[in-house]
C-alpha cells in the first residue's frame, strides 16, 4: 500500500505504477464536465493555486449545507472520466496537476499528458460514495457553485486515507488497455468470425 | 389517501431505494467475491462495494452520489387517480432532494443551469397504468447516469458483429455491448434487454426487465436459455468489477420481447450498475403499506 500526501511533486508520482493501491491524504479538488470546459477556456487564476501539485477528482458530490454556512460531504464517489478526455491533458499541463481520480479510465491523449507532465490516473471504486465520503475530513471552499450547481462546482476537499488504485501511470502503462485487449480476444472467440 | 399522504409514502420509497441494495443483488455480489482471487483488484473492489452497501443502509444515506434518473412504474386501481399519483411523485422527488436523499440531479438542457430541486421536464419519469386489482403497486428504479451512458440499442442485422435477425444475432450484440461498456457502467452490471419494439418502447421494456428478481427464471424457455448463456459468456470476457479484470462482469441478464414491424428488429440493452437501487411497495385500497422488494 502506497501513501501520497497532497500537494506532491513530480518525483512522487513518477514512482507509482499500474496496479499500486494508493491512500491519498491532504488537499484535492473536484471537477467534472462544466469545470473542465471552463478550465481550458482561458486561465482561471483564482482556482489555479488550489490545483497546482494536487489531484482533480471527477466527482459530483451530494453536499449538505449547515446552518453556519459550512458544508458537509454526504456522498462522494467518482464519475465516468471518459467525458473529460478532450480536455484532461490540457488541464493537467496548464494548472500543474499531478493526477486525476475517476472511474472507467481514459484514452491516448490523456495517457500522453500523464507521461509528458508527470501525472497519474487513480481509479476509485464507482458507486462507493459512502466509503469515500468518510475519507473526506472537511470541505475547505468551493468555486463556481452558483454558476455550475452542486454536482459540477469545484469543491476543495481535505482528505485522509482516500483509497485509490493506479490504473494509468506516467510511464505509458494502462490497465484499461490490457483489459480492453484481453476481453476483445475473448469476445472474438465467443461471437465467431463475423467480426 | 390524499396527495400529501401519497407524497410522504413516496419519499419513503425514495429513501429505501437510494440507501438499500436489494437482497438478491447483495447475494450475487457476495457470490462474485468468492470467485475472485484474494488480493486481486477485483476482490478489493467487491469488498469496498459490500462495505459501502452496509454503511448506506445503516444510515439511510445515498449509496452512490449519482442518484440517477428516478423511474416510477405504477399500477393502480380505477379508484386511484393517475394524475394525483404523478403529482405526488414529482413532489416526493423535490422533498427527497431537499433532504439530501437525492443529489440536485436535474439540469435545464437549454440553459445548462441545475434546477436545484431534482425536478425538470421528464425527471422524474412516471409511468402509470390502470389494472384490474384493488390498490396500487409502486416500483421505483434509480438509474445512474454512468450506466445509462453505456446502454445501447442495435438494429439487426448488424454486419459489424455478424448479427442476423434471430436470437443468435441478439446474443452477439449483447456480448458486444458488454465489451463496449468495459468498466464505465460501474460493473458488475445487470442487463435489462428487449428484443423487438420500436426505439422508444424497446428501451422502456428493457428498463422494466431490470425490475425482475435477479434469480427468477424466464417463463419462455428460449429466453431463459439466452439469459443464462449471455450471463455465462459475459463473465467469460474477464472485464471484472470496475473493469479491473476478473470473473464478475455481470450479475444478471433479463430479456423480454415486444412485437415489431417487419422492417425493424431492435435489440435494446439497458445496463444497470451494481448499485441497483430499487424499491417495490404494495398499497391496499385502505392505504395499508407492504414492502415487496
Amino acid at each position: 500500500m502506497e501513501r501520497l500526501t497532497l500537494p506532491c511533486d513530480e518525483a512522487a508520482v513518477r514512482k507509482l505504477r499500474v496496479g499500486d493501491a494508493v491512500l491519498l491524504s491532504g488537499r484535492m479538488i473536484t471537477g467534472r464536465d462544466a469545470a473542465h470546459h471552463w478550465l481550458v477556456h482561458g486561465f482561471q487564476k483564482d482556482v489555479a493555486e488550489f490545483m497546482k501539485g494536487t489531484i482533480i477528482y471527477h466527482c459530483g458530490p451530494v453536499i449538505r449545507k449547515n446552518p453556519d454556512g459550512s458544508y458537509d460531504v454526504v456522498a462522494a464517489g467518482p464519475t465516468t472520466s471518459a467525458r473529460e478526455e478532450p480536455y484532461q491533458a490540457d488541464v493537467i499541463g496548464r494548472y500543474g496537476l499531478r493526477g486525476v481520480i475517476g472511474k472507467g479510465g481514459m484514452f491516448k491523449k490523456t495517457q500522453a499528458g500523464l507521461q509528458e507532465h508527470g501525472a497519474v490516473y487513480l481509479h476509485a471504486v464507482g458507486g462507493t460514495a459512502q466509503v469515500l465520503a468518510r475519507s473526506v475530513v472537511r470541505v475547505d471552499r468551493v468555486f463556481m457553485l452558483e454558476e455550475f450547481g452542486v454536482p459540477e462546482a469545484m469543491w476543495v476537499l481535505e482528505v485522509k486515507d482516500f483509497p485509490t488504485v493506479v490504473t494509468m501511470d506516467s510511464h505509458g502503462g494502462s490497465l484499461h488497455d490490457v483489459v480492453q485487449a484481453s476481453s476483445k480476444a475473448e469476445l472474438d472467440k465467443l461471437i465467431g468470425a463475423g467480426k | 389517501m390524499d396527495q400529501e399522504q401519497w407524497t410522504n409514502l413516496l419519499v419513503d420509497v425514495v429513501a429505501r431505494a437510494t440507501s438499500r441494495l436489494p437482497d438478491d443483488v447483495t447475494q450475487a455480489l457476495k457470490a462474485g467475491r468468492t470467485r475472485e482471487k484474494e488480493g486481486s483488484l477485483a476482490a478489493m473492489a467487491l469488498d469496498s462495494i459490500l462495505k459501502n452497501s452496509e454503511l448506506a443502509c445503516a444510515e439511510t444515506q445515498p449509496m452512490c452520489q449519482d442518484t440517477g434518473v428516478p423511474l416510477f412504474f405504477i399500477h393502480h386501481s380505477r379508484s386511484i387517480s393517475a394524475g394525483l399519483l404523478t403529482r405526488a411523485c414529482d413532489e416526493a422527488i423535490k422533498r427527497a432532494t431537499a433532504r439530501n436523499l437525492l443529489r440536485e440531479n436535474a439540469v435545464d438542457t437549454l440553459t445548462g443551469k441545475n434546477t436545484g430541486n431534482g425536478f425538470a421536464p421528464g425527471i422524474p419519469s412516471v409511468h402509470c397504468e390502470e389494472w384490474d386489482q384493488p390498490g396500487c403497486e409502486i416500483k421505483l428504479l434509480l438509474k445512474g447516469g454512468g450506466s445509462e451512458n453505456v446502454s445501447a440499442q442495435y438494429s439487426l442485422p448488424d454486419s459489424r458483429v455478424g448479427a442476423d435477425r434471430n436470437l443468435e444475432g441478439a446474443r452477439k450484440v449483447i456480448l458486444d455491448a458488454v465489451h463496449q461498456a468495459q468498466g464505465k457502467g460501474c460493473g458488475p452490471g445487470i442487463l435489462g434487454i428487449c428484443l423487438g419494439g420500436d426505439r422508444a418502447s424497446g428501451y422502456l421494456m428493457a428498463k422494466q426487465q431490470l425490475l425482475r428478481g435477479l434469480f427468477d427464471t424466464n417463463p419462455e424457455p428460449a429466453l431463459a436459455d439466452l439469459e443464462a448463456r449471455c450471463l455465462d459468456e459475459g463473465n467469460q470476457l474477464g472485464i471484472g468489477p470496475m473493469g479491473f479484470g476478473g470473473k464478475t462482469t455481470l450479475l444478471g441478464v433479463k430479456i423480454g420481447t415486444l412485437g415489431r414491424v417487419p422492417a425493424s428488429y431492435f435489440v435494446s440493452i439497458a445496463y444497470l450498475c451494481w448499485a441497483a437501487r430499487k424499491a417495490v411497495v404494495r398499497v391496499s385500497e385502505e392505504g395499508a403499506v407492504t414492502w415487496k422488494d
